[in-house]
């Protein structure tokens, strides 16, 4: 079953092309990889998926529910409000700054959209929330605010403020590069023990080794284009376009 | 003045504290809501009714605040005194010389002039709110209302406490412009003291009044900012 197909998809600011004629699919399960170097258009994309940016061509269809119905003028038309909404929920988005709510407690940064959005009862809310913490190693952090954790942890809540509400799909928009080193581990491997549950993943990142290990399949983007894409072995260690291998070269010694 | 005249003149001055408390909080009360109706206006994408609001904002703080009161005091008699007839006609129910309108006009300018500073303390607070607390709270599926008061506006209001602290400061000392409608109250009588026993003791006692308050309410408005410490 595919939980994301992308078809056609462009995007422009102004003038600027930044997206140009993208297709892709995740099925179920599946974890995907976005690489490339940075200006590619790989935010872009994961924005125009979470209805960040008004897409400028192309359809985006989620669990079978169609995004953008038509085009009028080459202007996309959307579908309805509640239909958006259907859509935005099955999705989770995974921020390179965390974007936490820095006015609740951890507890409470996981629990209010459960609440508020999705009309779970506190008890139900906090009891998902708890659990989800234990998952992600933070079960003595429930009453701190964001401030009191540092960079790695505050991303760990951040995950589990996506995985409570459910999502179908998680998307992960450079998720450690605003860690320092020594704190990207724990990160992946909150992402590697997802992906040992079967969740559904597209993941940008700048961690080669891990999108090698992790990925079912790699996408490698270009200046707004799909250049490759594949199962890592094919696109990672034996990449067919000369963009991927000088871009990989970089990540060589 | 001997200690007894001062007594007597403090007394006085205290029985006129209501007044001056009223120009604050009717002030105050109408002045901050307006300011966030204001801020909102600003952004709207229709350009001359941002254009509009700019210009009035330009007008409240460019001008003094006593030219402003002045000139809302008298533009109804004015108007009275030589505009068409349907005008006076329309306007002849209002009478100008009771209490009413004194303290009407008078708490409108100062609304109209607080607004002002508040919707600009507002924008800056709104403005201040990183663009991802917005798209976090929308990819978490938050409505606009929601995002705005659950997310944007419990921080936008720990960011404003100390700006509007200031003005508020600064209100408790306006009050005393609204002497020159001759309302009376603390300032006002105050000065008809100093002239009554060619003295300066009734402005020292009045200048006390308007620092007492603004102890208590630096006290008070330090407290709010401290509640609101808990997270940063
Ligand atoms: N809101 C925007 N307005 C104008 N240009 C933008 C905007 N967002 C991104 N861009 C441009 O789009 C291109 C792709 O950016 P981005 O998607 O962030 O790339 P990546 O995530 O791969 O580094 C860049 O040239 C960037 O400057
Ligand atoms: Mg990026």
């Amino acid at each position: 079953m595919k939980v994301l197909e992308v078809n056609n998809l462009s995007k422009s600011f102004g003038t600027l092309e930044v997206i140009k004629d993208i297709s892709f699919d995740v099925e179920k399960g599946e974890v995907v990889s976005v690489i490339g170097p940075s200006g590619s258009g790989k935010s872009t994309l994961l924005r125009c998926i979470n209805q960040l940016e008004r897409v400028s061509g192309g359809t985006i269809t989620i669990c079978g529910l169609d995004m953008i119905q038509s085009y009028e003028k080459g202007k996309p038309v959307y579908a309805d409000n509640k239909t958006l909404r259907d859509i935005k929920l099955k999705m989770g988005l995974i921020f390179q700054n965390f974007n936490l709510f820095p006015h609740y407690s951890v507890l409470r940064n996981i629990t209010d959209a459960q609440i508020h959005v999705l009309k779970r009862s506190k008890e139900k809310a906090e009891a998902v929330a708890m659990e989800l913490l234990k998952q992600m190693g933070l079960p003595e952090k429930a009453d701190a605010y964001p401030y009191q954790l540092s960079g790695g942890q505050q991303q760990r809540v951040s995950i589990a403020r996506a995985l409570a509400l459910d999502p179908e799909i998680l998307f992960f928009d450079e998720p450690t590069s605003a860690l320092d080193p020594e704190l990207t581990g724990e990160i992946l491997k909150v992402i590697r023990q997802l992906a040992a549950k079967s969740m559904t993943m597209v993941i940008v990142t700048h961690e080669m080794a891990f999108a090698r290990d992790v990925a079912d399949k790699v996408i490698f983007m270009d200046q707004g284009v799909i250049i490759e894409q594949g199962t890592p072995e094919q696109v990672i260690n034996n990449p067919s376009s000369e963009r991927t291998k000088m871009f990989l070269s970089r990540f060589e010694e | 003045m001997t200690w007894n005249q001062i007594l007597q003149s403090t007394q006085v001055l205290l029985s006129y504290l209501l007044p001056t408390l009223k120009v604050f909080f009717y002030t105050l009360v109408f002045s901050m809501p307006l300011g966030v109706v204001v801020a909102v206006i600003k952004k709207i994408r229709f350009k001359p009714i941002a254009w509009l609001t700019n210009i009035y904002i330009l007008i409240m703080r460019g001008t003094p605040l006593m030219l402003q009161i002045i000139a809302v005091y008298y533009a109804i008699p004015m108007l009275k005194l030589n505009s068409s007839p349907w005008i006076q006609n329309l306007l002849s129910g209002i009478d100008v010389r009771s209490d009413t309108y004194q303290f009407s006009a008078l708490i409108l300018a100062f609304i109209i002039n607080y607004a002002a500073y508040f919707a600009e303390i507002f924008r800056g607070g709104i403005e201040s709110i990183p663009i991802g607390q917005y798209e976090a709270a929308s990819s978490l599926g938050y409505t606009k209302a929601q995002t705005f008061f659950r997310i944007i506006l419990p921080q936008v209001i720990k960011r404003i406490v100390p700006a509007s602290s200031n003005e508020i400061i600064t209100l408790v000392k306006d009050t005393a412009l609204a002497s020159v409608v001759a309302y009376p109250e603390i300032f006002r009588i105050a000065k008809e003291q100093m002239n009554f026993y060619s003295s300066l003791v009734p402005l020292f006692v009045a200048g006390l009044f308007y620092f007492i308050m603004n102890a208590v309410l630096t006290v008070a408005l330090g407290r709010l900012e401290k509640a609101l410490d808990y997270y940063r």
